[in-house]
Order: C-alpha cells, then sequence, then structure tokens
C-alpha cells in the first residue's frame, strides 16, 4: 500500500496493517502503600504516518504510556499485563537485550529536556555517528553523511558546522532539534515524542510541531504525541486519545474529539483553556484534583469530578463506540451538562 | 518515570512522617545498624564507666603495683580482682583503663564536633547568603586552611597551646570548622537561589531570620553526615595528638594515650596493654562510618 | 488616596472591568535597567597577564523599560525566554536591584522614600512564582509559611495567627484544617494556592505572577486564574501578569505589553492589541500560537533563534528574524511610539513621518 502521503482521509478506506497496536496495557508500579495501577487496560492503534495526540494530565498515565512502549519500565513499576504489537512482534515478550535493538532503532523516543538524549561530553557528531553505528554495521564516513542528512531534515542551518558543536553551544531549541535529528536516524517506524515542546518558547515550538508533521507524512513514520495541552495537538494530530486515571475516556479523529468532545472531562479539559473567547469570563473548570490512583472512586473514575454522575456511574463504563471513528468511556455520553 | 512514580506519593492522603521513613530506609541496612549499635554501646560505656569498671584507674589507692604487667583474664594476687584484659606496667585494669579513656575521647570528639559546626554553619551560611566581600574573605581563610591536614594544624596549634583536654578541644575546633564552612556554604548556595527563599525576600523578613528559620533547616543533611564522619576523625585525631603526647595529659589518659603507654611493651610480649584499646579505637570509629555512610545515602535527595 | 480595607469582602467596590482612565496611577517605573556585569575576577587578571583577553563584560538583561499600572488593573507582559520579563518581575518585588531607572509607587520614587515608606513599598508588592514544588519552605508546616511573615510585621500577634491563616486558607480554597501539614502532602494546585495565601497575608496592593499557572495542568491552571479574577475583584488587587503564554493573558489581561531583548517593542489594551497587532514581533507571536482549532497550520519558518543579549545585534533588535527588515532596521533602533491613542509600538514601519520606508 502507498505509504507516502497518508491523509485522514485515505486513511479510512485503506488502513493495512497498523504500525502499533497496543492491546489491554496495564502498567502497575508497587509502592508501599499499595499497587498504583498508571496504565490500566488501554488500547491503542496507529497506522503509517500517523500522529496520534494522547492528552491527559499529570497522573493520567500517558507518559507511562509512551515508557511502556519504549520499554523503559523500571522497578518498582511492571507491565502486569496485555501486549503491544509493533509491525505484529509482541515486545511485552522481547528481552532486554532484544528491546534494546529495537529501541533507536525501530522506535524512537523524543524527551521534553533534550539533555535526556544528548551527552554534553561528546560532539554532535560522536554521538549522532554512535547512534547509527548501534544499529547497523556502516562506516563512519557513512554514518557521518547520515547524520548531516538528518540534520538538514529538521531544519538545522549549516548542519556541517552543527556537527562539529558540543549540546552546549546550541540554543535550548537546537537541542531538541538534534535530539530529534538523532530520533530521525534510523528511519524508526514509530516515534514516541513525550511533551517535546513543553519547554521551548512558542516561536519555536510552532516549528517543530510544523517540521515533525511534515516528517511523518514524507517518511510514513507513525508517531504518538504525548502532551498535557489539547492545543499544541489540535492543528497537529490525525486522531486524539484522552487519558484519565490510567485509562483513554475518550478517543476518535482530532476533528471529532475537537468539535464535539463527547465526555465531560474531555469538555471540561476544553472549557479549560483560556483563549480569545474566554476573555473577562470565568473558565469553565473541572472541579476538584485527579484523585490519586491509589484511592480511585468505585465505578467511573472520573464520576466525583463530575456534573453528570448520578447512580449508572458507580459502575465502570467500557470504551464504546460513539460516532464513526469516536469512541467514549461514559455512561452519560454527549449529554451536556444539567 | 516522572509522570507516574513523582506524583504517586504527593497525592497520597496519608503519609508517615519523614522521621518514620528515614528509620525504616536506615533499618533496611544491617551493617549500618551494627555501626549504630557499636557507637550507641561504646557512648553507654563511657557515659556508665564509673559503674561498669571494675576498677578506678586513676585511684591510685585501687592499684596494686604487683599486679603489673597480668597477662589477659589474670586474677589480682590481693584485691582478687579478675583483670579482663589484663593490666599495664602500673597495674591498673586495662578494661577499666579503655572505659575510662573512651570517656575522654567521646568528650573531645563531641565537643570539638559540636563546636566546629555551630561555628562552620554561621561562617558557610553567611558567606552563601551575603555573598560579596564577607564571602569572598571568609573563603579564602577556609581555602587557605583546608591546603594543610587537619591533623597537622591541631599538631601546630598544641605545640603552641600545651597539652590538656580543652586545649585538645579548641584545636580541633580549629582544625575543623572550615569543612563545616565549605559544605554549609555550597548547600546553601543552592538553596538561597531555590523560589522559596526569594519568596520569604519578598516578605521583607530580616535576613539572620532567613538564614535561620529558611535556610538553615534545609541545609542541615549534608552537615550531619560530615558531622558524623568528622565524629570518627576527630575521636582519631585526638589519639594521634596524644599517642605522639602532644593530646591529652597524662592523668587524663584518653584511647589514644593508653596505646601510646603500652606500645613499649608491644615487643616484649605484652600486647594485651596497646592492642585492646585499639581495637576499642578501631571498632567505634568503623561503627561511626558505618552508620555514616548509609545516613549519606539515605539523605542524598538524588536517592529518595 | 484611602487604602481598600483588605481581607473584608466588600463585594462590588472594585473595578469589575478595566478601570476607566482617570483611576490613580499605582505603580510607575521609568527607564527601569538592569546590567549583569561580569568582571574578570582575579584569575581572569592573571590569566590576561599571559595574554587570555578575558574582558570586563555587560548583559543588559532589562534596558530602559517604562511602565505605568493603573489601582485595579491587570496588565501582561509576555515574551520568550531571555526577554526580562523576570527580571522586571524580580526588580518590582524588591528582591533584586535596577541598576538604572526609577520605580514609583503611588506617585512617590523609591529612591526618595524613607525607610519606613520603603519597608511598606516592599510588604505592598507580593509576588507569586511559578514553580509550587520548589516555592514553599518544604520543612516548614503551611501555617507558618502563610502566617510567619503577618506575626514579623506585626499584622497579628502570634495568638491570632492561626486564625488569621484558617481565614487565608479558606478564601483561597483550601480547606483550614490542612494548616499543620507540611507542603509535600499537598497537589501541585494546592501549593499554588499556599503560595497565594503566603502572599496575601501581607495585604498587598499589587500581586506580581511571574508564570505562576504554568508548571500547572489544564483544569488547574483554570481553577487558578479564576481565584486570580475573584481576588481581584473581593480585594480590590492590582496585578502584572507575566507569562509566555499570549492566550492566558488574553484571558486575564486589561492591557499588554510585549517585551523583546529587555525592551518593550509594543503595549495596548488587550482588545486593539490582538485585534491590531502592530509590531511584527508580536504578529509572529500570535500567528504561533496554539489553539483549539483542528485546521491544519502552515507555519512559515521564522529565521534563527533568540540573538544572545551578549552581543545584541544593533539597530531593531528584532531585525535579524524580521520578515520586513530593512536597511534602517538594521542601524538604527526604533523608538516607541503611539500609533493609536493608548497602543505604543517601536518599529519603523510605523514612522508615519518618515517617506524612506512605505
Amino acid at each position: 500500500m502507498s505509504t507516502d502521503m497518508m491523509s485522514k482521509e485515505t486513511r479510512d478506506a485503506d488502513l493495512g496493517a497498523p504500525v502499533l497496536k497496543i492491546e489491554k496495557l496495564c502498567t502497575w508500579f508497587d509502592t508501599r502503600e499499595g499497587t498504583a495501577r498508571a496504565v490500566d487496560g488501554v488500547d491503542l492503534e496507529l497506522y503509517e504516518g500517523e500522529i496520534l495526540g494522547l492528552v491527559g494530565e499529570s497522573g493520567s498515565g500517558k507518559s507511562v504510556t509512551g515508557y511502556s512502549v519504549m520499554g523503559l519500565i523500571d522497578p518498582p513499576g511492571r507491565i502486569a499485563g496485555g501486549r503491544i504489537l509493533l509491525d505484529g512482534r509482541d515486545l511485552t515478550r522481547l528481552s532486554e537485550e532484544e528491546h534494546r535493538r529495537v529501541r533507536g532503532k525501530d522506535i524512537a523516543m523524543i524527551f521534553q529536556d533534550p539533555s535526556m538524549t544528548l551527552n554534553p561530553t561528546l560532539r554532535i557528531e560522536t554521538q549522532m555517528i554512535e547512534a547509527v553505528r548501534a544499529h547497523e554495521a556502516c562506516s563512519t564516513a557513512q554514518a557521518r553523511r547520515r547524520a548531516k542528512d538528518a540534520l538538514d531534515m529538521v531544519g538545522i542551518p549549516s548542519p556541517e558546522e552543527r556537527l562539529r558543536a558540543y549540546p552546549f553551544e546550541l540554543s535550548g531549541g537546537m537541542r531538541q532539534r538534534v535530539a530529534i535529528a538523532i530520533a530521525l536516524l534510523n528511519k524508526p517506524r514509530l516515534i514516541i515524542a513525550d511533551e517535546p515542546t513543553t519547554a521551548l518558547d512558542v516561536s519555536i515550538q510552532s516549528q517543530i510541531i510544523y517540521e515533525l508533521q511534515t516528517l511523518c507524512r514524507e517518511t510514513g513514520t507513525a508517531m504518538i504525541w504525548v502532551t498535557h495541552d489539547l492545543a499544541v495537538v489540535a492543528g497537529m494530530a490525525d486522531r486524539l486519545a484522552v487519558m484519565y486515571a490510567g485509562r483513554i475516556v475518550e478517543v476518535g479523529t482530532t476533528k471529532e474529539v475537537i468539535e464535539q468532545p463527547g465526555h465531560p472531562y474531555t469538555r471540561g479539559l476544553m472549557g479549560s483553556v483560556p483563549m480569545h473567547e474566554t476573555r473577562g469570563r470565568r473558565l469553565a473548570r473541572i472541579p476538584g484534583a485527579t484523585p490519586s490512583l491509589l484511592h480511585l472512586p468505585q465505578g467511573c473514575s472520573f464520576r466525583e469530578r463530575c456534573a453528570l454522575a448520578d447512580k449508572a456511574c458507580t459502575r465502570m463504563p467500557e470504551l464504546a463506540q460513539h460516532h464513526q471513528a469516536q469512541s467514549i468511556r461514559c455512561w452519560h455520553p454527549g449529554e451536556t451538562d444539567r | 518515570m516522572t509522570d507516574a512514580t513523582s506524583s504517586l506519593p504527593r497525592r497520597a492522603a496519608k503519609k508517615p512522617s519523614r522521621l518514620a521513613m528515614l528509620t525504616t530506609r536506615f533499618a533496611e541496612n544491617r551493617l549500618a545498624v551494627f555501626g549504630l549499635f557499636l557507637v550507641v554501646l561504646a557512648i553507654l560505656a563511657a557515659l556508665f564507666a564509673p559503674w561498669i569498671a571494675p576498677q578506678n584507674p586513676f585511684d591510685l589507692a585501687t592499684l596494686d603495683i604487683f599486679d603489673s604487667m597480668l597477662p589477659p583474664g589474670s586474677t589480682g594476687s590481693e584485691n582478687g580482682l579478675h583483670y579482663l584484659l589484663g593490666t599495664d606496667a602500673q597495674g591498673r585494669d586495662v578494661f577499666s583503663s579503655i572505659l575510662y579513656g573512651l570517656r575522654t575521647s567521646l568528650i573531645v570528639a563531641f565537643s570539638s564536633v559540636g563546636f566546629s559546626m555551630g561555628i562552620g554553619l554561621v561562617a558557610g551560611l553567611s558567606a552563601a547568603y551575603f555573598g560579596g566581600a564577607l564571602d569572598a574573605i571568609l573563603m579564602r581563610i577556609v581555602d587557605i586552611q583546608l591546603s594543610f591536614p587537619a591533623i597537622l594544624v591541631a599538631l601546630v596549634l598544641l605545640a603552641i597551646l600545651g597539652q590538656g583536654v580543652d586545649k585538645v578541644i579548641l584545636a580541633l575546633i580549629i582544625a575543623q570548622w572550615p569543612y563545616f564552612a565549605r559544605t554549609a556554604r555550597s548547600a546553601a548556595l543552592v538553596e538561597r537561589n531555590r523560589e522559596y527563599i526569594l519568596a520569604v525576600r519578598c516578605l521583607n523578613l530580616s535576613a539572620p531570620r532567613i538564614i535561620a528559620r529558611h535556610l538553615l533547616p534545609n541545609c542541615l543533611p549534608p552537615l550531619i553526615v560530615i558531622a558524623l564522619i568528622d565524629l570518627a576523625s576527630s575521636i582519631a585525631i585526638e589519639a594521634t595528638l596524644s599517642f605522639l603526647g602532644v593530646g591529652v595529659p597524662v592523668t587524663k589518659p584518653s584511647l589514644g594515650m593508653l596505646i601510646s603507654n603500652g606500645f613499649e611493651f608491644l615487643m616484649s610480649g605484652s600486647y594485651w596493654i596497646s592492642l585492646f584499646p585499639g581495637f576499642a579505637l578501631a571498632l567505634v570509629i568503623m561503627g561511626i562510618n558505618l552508620a555514616g555512610d548509609h545516613l549519606r545515602d539515605i539523605l542524598n535527595p538524588r536517592n529518595s | 488616596m484611602t487604602q481598600t480595607p483588605h481581607l473584608a469582602l466588600v463585594p462590588g467596590t472594585a473595578p469589575a472591568a478595566a478601570p476607566a482612565p482617570e483611576t490613580p496611577v499605582i505603580l510607575e517605573i521609568e527607564g527601569l535597567t538592569k546590567s549583569f556585569i561580569s568582571t574578570p575576577g582575579l584569575g581572569g587578571h592573571i590569566a590576561n597577564l599571559f595574554g587570555a583577553g578575558i574582558k570586563r563584560q555587560e548583559v543588559r538583561a532589562v534596558s530602559g523599560v517604562d511602565l505605568s499600572v493603573k489601582t485595579g488593573e491587570i496588565v501582561g507582559i509576555v515574551g520568550e525566554s531571555g526577554c526580562g520579563k523576570s527580571t522586571v518581575a524580580r526588580m518590582l518585588a524588591g528582591i533584586s536591584n535596577p541598576t538604572g531607572g526609577e520605580i514609583r509607587y503611588r506617585g512617590k520614587a523609591r529612591s526618595k522614600m524613607t525607610r519606613a515608606e520603603r519597608e511598606d513599598f516592599a510588604l505592598s508588592i507580593q509576588m507569586i512564582f511559578q514553580d509550587p514544588y520548589a516555592s514553599l519552605n518544604p520543612r516548614m508546616r503551611v501555617r507558618d509559611i502563610i502566617g510567619e511573615a503577618a506575626v514579623v510585621h506585626g499584622y497579628v500577634t502570634r495568638a491570632e495567627m492561626p486564625a488569621y491563616v484558617e481565614d487565608l486558607m479558606t478564601r483561597v480554597g483550601l480547606a483550614p484544617d490542612m494548616a499543620d501539614r507540611f507542603p509535600h502532602q499537598f497537589s501541585g494546585g494546592q501549593r499554588q494556592r499556599i503560595g497565594i495565601a503566603r502572599a496575601l497575608a501581607l495585604k498587598p496592593d499589587v500581586l506580581i505572577c511571574d508564570e505562576s499557572v504554568a508548571a500547572l495542568d489544564v483544569s488547574i491552571q483554570a481553577q487558578v486564574l479564576n481565584l486570580f479574577m475573584d481576588l481581584r475583584d473581593s480585594l480590590g488587587l492590582t496585578y502584572l501578569f507575566i507569562s509566555h503564554n499570549l492566550g492566558v493573558v488574553e484571558h486575564i489581561s486589561d492591557r499588554v505589553v510585549i517585551m523583546y531583548l529587555g525592551r518593550v517593542v509594543e503595549s495596548a489594551p488587550t482588545e486593539e492589541l490582538y485585534a491590531r497587532p502592530h509590531h511584527p514581533y508580536t504578529r509572529l507571536l500570535m500567528d504561533h500560537l496554539p489553539t483549539l482549532s483542528v485546521e491544519r497550520r502552515t507555519h512559515r519558518p521564522i529565521a534563527g533563534d533568540l540573538p544572545s543579549p551578549l552581543d545584541p545585534p544593533p539597530g531593531c533588535p528584532f531585525n535579524p528574524r524580521c520578515p520586513l527588515a530593512t536597511d534602517r532596521c538594521r542601524s538604527e533602533r526604533p523608538a516607541l511610539r503611539e500609533v493609536t491613542p493608548g497602543h505604543i509600538s517601536a518599529c519603523h514601519f510605523d514612522d508615519t513621518s518618515s517617506a524612506e520606508i512605505r
């Protein structure tokens, strides 16, 4: 199937096999006070060239989902169940050594802080050449050419010069672009971007969003963009998944979720974003705070903060189809506040 | 895993107190608990020496010159005392001498560490908080002093001051306050630019108040560790000084003095006079280091 | 003017919307400047003997900022990292000393204040910080964090303090029975409320919010923004709201000031600024603001990064990144001009008197 231009419209007609399929993923953390189910039964699918915005507040499990796919869950955390299929291969069954080979080659990660990726004591070129040769036998010259092309691709001016630089000689935005170039080096099937633009200024943020979006369309790389900010992914992602307390509460195409949000939490999130229209008015806020994962209410985790909650909500709702590609985990989907 | 693990404990409704948590974590390391046991044992032995010791080694009336140089396990010829660890050249019970020697050693160590920590804290915190000339002058003094080993500084001072328990303590304070000043300053430099210090500066609180109420409690953990490690080195330095004959006077022997006393008989086969005080010294220092090392690990914010 | 009776709820006395033009100016700054100077030091002098060539360096974090804030007004200051907005905030809050310029509070210059007046001024301006995890002393109980300064400065006695703190906690939406707890037992949003209560304890007239909602989750951010609005209405507070987020600033502010590289480049009432942005930098910021719109955006890349304040470009500081830059922009720094009443902008393209441009 054609992988070049995978727009939303063609995807519905021509799905093919997903690049990533997450089934009933459970990632739990054993703490002194009990087991925290940071991710509790998450299902996701991602196709070639597709960008999925994974949205949630702190403690929602969005980052842990990303880390689980990367195989970066360390004790006291563990994958307690479910499957993570990358091109049909279950990543949860890989040994640490096999996982290491997948990481950086088939899946790459971009962190919020580029210093997670960059070693401050090595030149950019040393690190990039190393990253290429860790997964592929090729000459230093070949690897260097690949590194230069990658820097070119993320819009870094005079890449030849930047290759010779140390990370501290570059600005924050430039460092993040180098980190992205490193993620792209081995033409991964999937990129997991964990709030990669949160620490950057708006002007740099929008450029990086633009560049990554273009790259995914051109190379067919799938991407999960983990963020707490709906506005960042609204103009970029093909689909959105909203997480709350370890579960996906709403998933659908970006248009569906933004224009007709069905879950009360999604609506609350959107009403919380200050912008032109809210000027001078109070923000429609969600009352209370995210509950502790150790003391979740019985049934729907959101019910204690929800205006629609009633008796039905004491049982956990399933993620059910609401509108075409849109599914919602709620007993009162699409109902407006009473 | 910042998202999950860091936000979980914060949200937990009930949480054991910090002290309870530290105690639990401390108890997890058996060696450290053993070290703490040794230290507590040494402190108790020193405190209750007059009641535990079979003999007062400084009361000449209780000494029997005929009982001199008896090997461990002997019984006194006239007083019927059981010399568990033998006797020295004056007929003193080595076990009793160790208990009393421990007293002198610990008094010197605790008081010198206490005072040097106090001086070091005031100097280090003020230097960090005010900066500028005060910082420059204080830290140059610290630099100069730290370029000499503490034992050398103490040795020179004692050569000038003369013998005496109080003089040893004074020499140790002067030799060791720079370590505390430096640690306090570096901890305070980090803390002083944290937002909570900026926030109380906005509240227009006085500098002494900010230093004492806000800076000090947050700079304390590394200093407690330094104090523990320093306790061990104070005991060792005092022992060395006394061994060299410039430390405590003969009338108030410390562990180092006891080792020195028995040294001349070591080669003639009367090993016990030096060896047992040496053991006692080693056990105390080891105990402090074992407990101190582990405490450093659990107080390190990066590990918790 | 008479002091508003703070901490006594008087609904309806405070201006509900933007204050009228005749409202008195409460805070005024003129030519405010902050330079950081790094001298070579002793080591540097020695190295210079061997030809190291270490020079005295001057970084101008803020150069000549003018601003006046009316009583009850919310002024937003927007700019990217390194534009000097936080330095302005810290100088106003009194935790950083200006190297030039003057701060006037209720018409009185700070340099001419008596000791007592200066203390009064310092207490009247309080600051809310960015990081709710770093801005509270981790080893103090919430009661002491909030109440300490009020006791020290004699607002209440030690015996009255617990009740005073409970009242403040209720006011910012915290359960007063949590006063015995330590900061780590609270969530980020609650900690930010503790910080707000601590500032309110000194009955300030002006609150400076330096990125005060940037570290919070969206739903918590909305709660805190609403709290700020409520406090303005109930206590008649004046705000200086510093943020990199144009959306947040538009939501809350009456007037917005845009800063770039230590200078004000544009300032106008909020509606006017968002409807008719003048300065190319303001327009650029607005173009790149993420919004809740599903429309695919085509991003025009901006040339280059923020220039280093160590080596600011000659002429207009924005010229290396400006799509409209001309030769004049590269050589001559544009002055702030009034383009329409109340709307000022520093761009040569606003200069209608000059013929060479346009």
